[in-house]
């Protein structure tokens, strides 16, 4: 009797919910796949005098289909926050976003989603297999469907052996994949991915980025915050670098990379580093009759003049390629500027 | 990005309707309820109930005492005769899980003794109550006075009532007019003098409010005999100086025999019958009266407080 | 009910079962078998009584203490473990959520109570040797007290979602206990003036009233339960859980997951 009535009632319940959203929905993706406009979110701390504390700053930010988006930040930057925001976690206190051209409540657009948070934790009284079974049923996988695309999903995250163990019984690194393997189970359009590949051993990440870049090649969107540079640098299209809850800067890894320096390094044979050359500001080497001396791009000229006046033979002139750590490292040290965007130079280069 | 607003007035009207419906399902339980019975009552024994209170019996005590006082009024509101054969065991269970709660034998004491519909019916057992009472709280001088006016209200037991008074005036504190009572009670019995101090007093030292209700009928009661006795003396007068009864108050005013029309406490005039007796003009009003009732008045079973 | 409430409440269930809930029931039936065997060697009279007494007591306590323990931790487990961020991303709303946990433990405490009812009547039959008719009414009583898990599984889902568990412990198994008294606080509100009693009536109404659900002792001595105290009881458990379950909602709905 109690589970009939709450049955009706549920279902009625949802005949009404989905009713609104069919009115106010915005269908189909032709727009970027991810779009936020003015996304902040301000917290209040403290029990007795509540102070706000501002996790995200206004952001603003579009991800375009297929693209594999790096979410950069130090720990505490905004990332989770932002991603929570995304998948309806907390309730922004002002802006908006769209995925796939939804809005952030809309159960269709969930539909089309996948996503692994921070360090996960799952049903630990589960085996993989029941897991997988669950998340399917939730996403709306077709139950016809979903043993075969639980045993394609595992065998693709390398779980396939443990498929029937409990997950109480699984590394940290057979979590991450299981949680993976559950963010990519319905096969989502968007994966939206928190730290995927923290807490694992240099092999399990190497496999996690392998598996990014498959998923890169089937089409799908990835938007994916990490702390770790090396791993965006190899994997992403696009990276926009958080700080303190402010977007400090937005563009390809090499349109970043290439502001944090403009130098380049010239390597001559010779005996001694001229003087004049250390009067540009360049920083020398000499390791043998090898020498090097770093300068800015614009006293390049200059400095070619003086080794030919000093006839010293010229091996190469290279430009200096900055890594995103450079830059990350120069952006962390910035002090808290209002302007936001990605025009902005390194005011300390 | 803000909680559903379709979901939210959902939800919060479901949450008003559900709230209203299980707040009417159970007045509609608690009428249906039957009355519970005597064996309800005392399936638990006092001795059981101590140790099932897990010592705190404090506690059960006062939800025994509310249930009392709960049943003594329910029997009244309710449209059959009151019956009180619950009355004593729940306030001997009150009274056994809390000894010290002395407001539970001033009530026993006070409904327990009338007939009905007032009380019980059970002196003996009102008697046995406040006596254990004393032997709990011998130092409490108010329930010497619930005892002695016991003795001398409703057993007419007036030399019990005396020797109630006096051992109370011997303890620490005791209000003056034990001594008093005690040396009314030997000296003289049955009049409404000493009625209407005794009900005065419980007036003004009781602390429970159906009690003072009791009282403030009583010493209506008592005007009302004091009245009635009066008049009816004047219409005695009124006859030996003229031979005859007087047809209305008028007649012995005009006599100058009265000052003018004698009003009952409830401010309406009393009713002179052809007979030459004096009596109430609205006897459902009054409870506890002896005198001034007319003939052949029953007083209906369910009078309410 | 929608698959996705149906997921999420048999895999409440299945989480109950595998954290060996129902252990319970091995000291349930060594209580009861004790209970058996020793009233049938003391007494003559009242074994039956003692039986059902105490069964049914016991019924009763070990499913609240099942519901209060299980239930604080529905919600605020999930989200301390952040399990419930997997599921909320997914096409499941808020609600549905709070309705597919509730489902699940209510149907794990009626799972276990028909395992309890049948250990009563094993008792009973050991005891008294036959089954009367009249023993029916003992069903009754079983019932009810799934009615009264409803109510106290909705409440403790109430406080979990939006206290810690041990509060909410203290809060459900506080309102258990009122509820327990609620007759008696419907007396107190009626003895009340004024103000107190406008608030002590309105606590008195807002409160579980469980006394109306405990027919234990009367059934122990073999009355039967009017057909319209059921029907009464039943709407009554289920308008107030359905209340309790709003009330769930709309603080859940409000949640910022941190």
């Amino acid at each position: 009797m109690v589970i009939c009535l709450g049955y009706s009632s549920a279902r009625f319940l949802l005949i009404i919910f989905f009713g609104t959203f069919l009115g106010t929905a915005h269908i189909g993706d032709a727009m970027n796949a991810i779009e936020i406009q003015g996304l902040e979110k301000t917290y209040s701390v403290g029990f007795w005098r509540k102070q706000p504390k501002q996790a995200l700053k206004p952001l603003h930010l579009s991800v375009e289909h297929g693209e594999v988006f790096g979410f950069l930040g130090p720990n505490g930057a905004g990332k989770t926050t932002t991603l929570k925001l995304l998948m309806g976690l907390m309730y922004a206190t002002s802006g908006s976003a769209r995925i796939l051209g939804m809005e952030i409540n809309d159960p269709r657009m969930k539909a089309q989603i996948g996503f692994l948070p921070e360090q996960p934790y799952f049903y630990d009284y589960l085996t993989a297999r029941e897991l997988l079974t669950y998340y399917g049923k939730l996403s709306g996988v077709a139950t016809r469907e979903l043993p075969q695309r639980i045993a394609a999903v595992l065998d693709r995250v390398g779980l396939t052996r443990a498929a029937t163990t409990q997950l109480r019984k699984f590394s940290k690194g057979m979590l991450q994949r299981a949680g993976i393997a559950q963010a990519i189970l319905h096969d989502p359009k968007v994966v939206f991915l928190d730290e995927p590949m923290s807490g694992l051993d240099p092999m399990g990440r190497r496999e996690v980025r392998d598996l990014m870049v498959q998923l890169k090649q089937e089409g799908k969107t990835i938007f994916f915050s990490t702390h770790i540079l090396a791993d965006a640098e190899a994997l992403c299209d696009r990276v926009a670098v958080l700080h303190e809850g402010e977007l400090r800067g937005i563009g390809t890894v090499a349109d970043l990379t290439s502001k944090t320096q403009g130098k380049v390094e010239i390597t001559w044979h010779g005996s001694l580093f001229p003087a004049a050359l250390q009067a540009l500001g360049a920083t020398g080497q000499v390791s043998g009759d090898t020498l090097r001396a770093q300068m800015n791009d614009s006293q390049l000229d200059a400095a070619i003049d003086i080794l030919r006046r000093e006839r010293c033979r010229i091996i190469s002139i290279v430009p200096v390629r900055g890594t995103l750590e450079e830059y990350f490292v120069q952006q962390m040290n910035t002090p808290d500027l209002s302007q936001t965007g990605s025009s902005r130079k390194g005011a300390s280069a | 990005m803000k909680p559903s607003r379709p979901v939210t007035l959902i939800v919060a009207s479901l949450l008003t309707v559900c709230l209203a419906m299980s707040a009417g399902l159970v007045r509609f339980m608690d009428r249906l309820h039957p009355q519970d019975t005597i064996e309800d009552v005392l399936y638990l024994k006092s001795s059981q109930l101590k140790w099932m209170s897990l010592g705190y019996t404090g506690l059960v005590a006062d939800i025994y005492w509310t249930r009392a006082v709960q049943y003594y009024g329910g029997q009244h509101s309710g449209e059959d005769a009151p019956r009180y054969e619950l009355l004593a065991p729940l306030l001997n269970i009150t009274t056994d899980l809390d000894p010290k709660l002395t407001v539970a034998y001033e009530y026993g004491a006070a409904f327990l003794a009338p007939k009905p519909s007032t009380g019980a019916g059970l002196p003996k057992e009102a008697v046995a109550l406040v006596e254990k009472g004393i032997r709990a709280n011998p130092d409490n001088w108010h329930l010497y006075y619930s005892l002695g006016f016991l003795h001398y209200m409703e057993l007419k037991d007036y030399e019990g009532a005396a020797n109630a008074f006096m051992r109370g005036s011997k303890v620490p504190n005791a209000h003056p007019w034990l001594t008093v009572l005690a040396g009314k009670m030997a000296q003289k019995a049955g009049d409404t003098q000493t009625a209407r101090m005794m009900w005065t007093a419980m007036y003004d030292t009781t602390t429970d409010r159906d009690i003072k209700e009791t009282s403030t009928q009583h010493l209506i009661a008592v005007q009302v005999e004091e009245d009635v006795t009066g008049l009816e003396k004047i219409v005695d007068i009124y006859r030996t100086q003229t031979g005859r009864l007087p047809a209305s108050f008028r007649d012995m005013a005009t006599a100058n025999l009265l000052p003018g029309l004698p009003l009952d406490p409830h401010q309406q005039p009393y009713v002179l019958t052809a007979e030459g007796h004096v009596v109430v003009r609205h006897p459902v009003k009054f409870k506890f009266l002896e005198k001034g009732l007319p003939e052949g008045y029953v007083p209906p079973m369910n009078a309410k407080n | 009910m929608n698959h996705r409430i149906a997921a999420i409440a048999s895999n409440t269930f299945r989480e109950a079962i595998r954290d060996r809930v129902l252990y319970n029931l091995i000291g349930f039936s060594v209580l009861m078998a004790g209970t058996s065997i020793l009233v049938g060697q003391i007494s003559v009279d009242i074994e039956k009584l003692v039986v059902i007494n105490l069964g049914l007591t016991a019924v009763s306590l070990f499913g609240v203490v099942i519901s209060i323990f299980i239930g604080i931790g529905l919600v605020s487990k999930e989200i301390d473990k952040r399990t419930l961020y997997t599921v909320l991303s997914r096409p499941v709303q808020r609600w549905e959520f709070i309705l597919g946990k509730f489902f699940g433990l209510a149907g794990t405490l009626a799972v276990n109570t028909v395992c309890m009812a049948a250990g009563v009547f094993l008792s009973l039959l050991y005891v008294a040797h036959r089954l009367q008719r009249a023993d029916s009414s003992i069903l009754v009583a079983l019932y009810f007290i799934v009615l009264q898990f409803v109510i106290v599984t909705a409440l403790a889902l109430l406080f979990s979602s939006f206290s810690s568990p041990l509060l909410s412990a203290v809060f459900a198994f506080a309102l258990f206990v009122i509820g327990s008294f609620s007759a008696d606080l419907r007396g107190f509100a009626g003895m009340s003036h004024g103000f107190s009693r406008w608030i002590t009536t309105a606590a008195a109404y807002v409160v579980p009233n469980l006394s109306a659900l405990n027919v234990i002792s009367s059934v122990a001595h073999g009355e039967s339960v009017a057909r319209q105290m059921i029907l009464a009881n039943t709407a009554y458990s289920l308008f107030y859980a359905a209340m309790v379950l709003c009330g769930a909602i709309l603080i859940f709905e409000r949640r910022n997951l941190k």
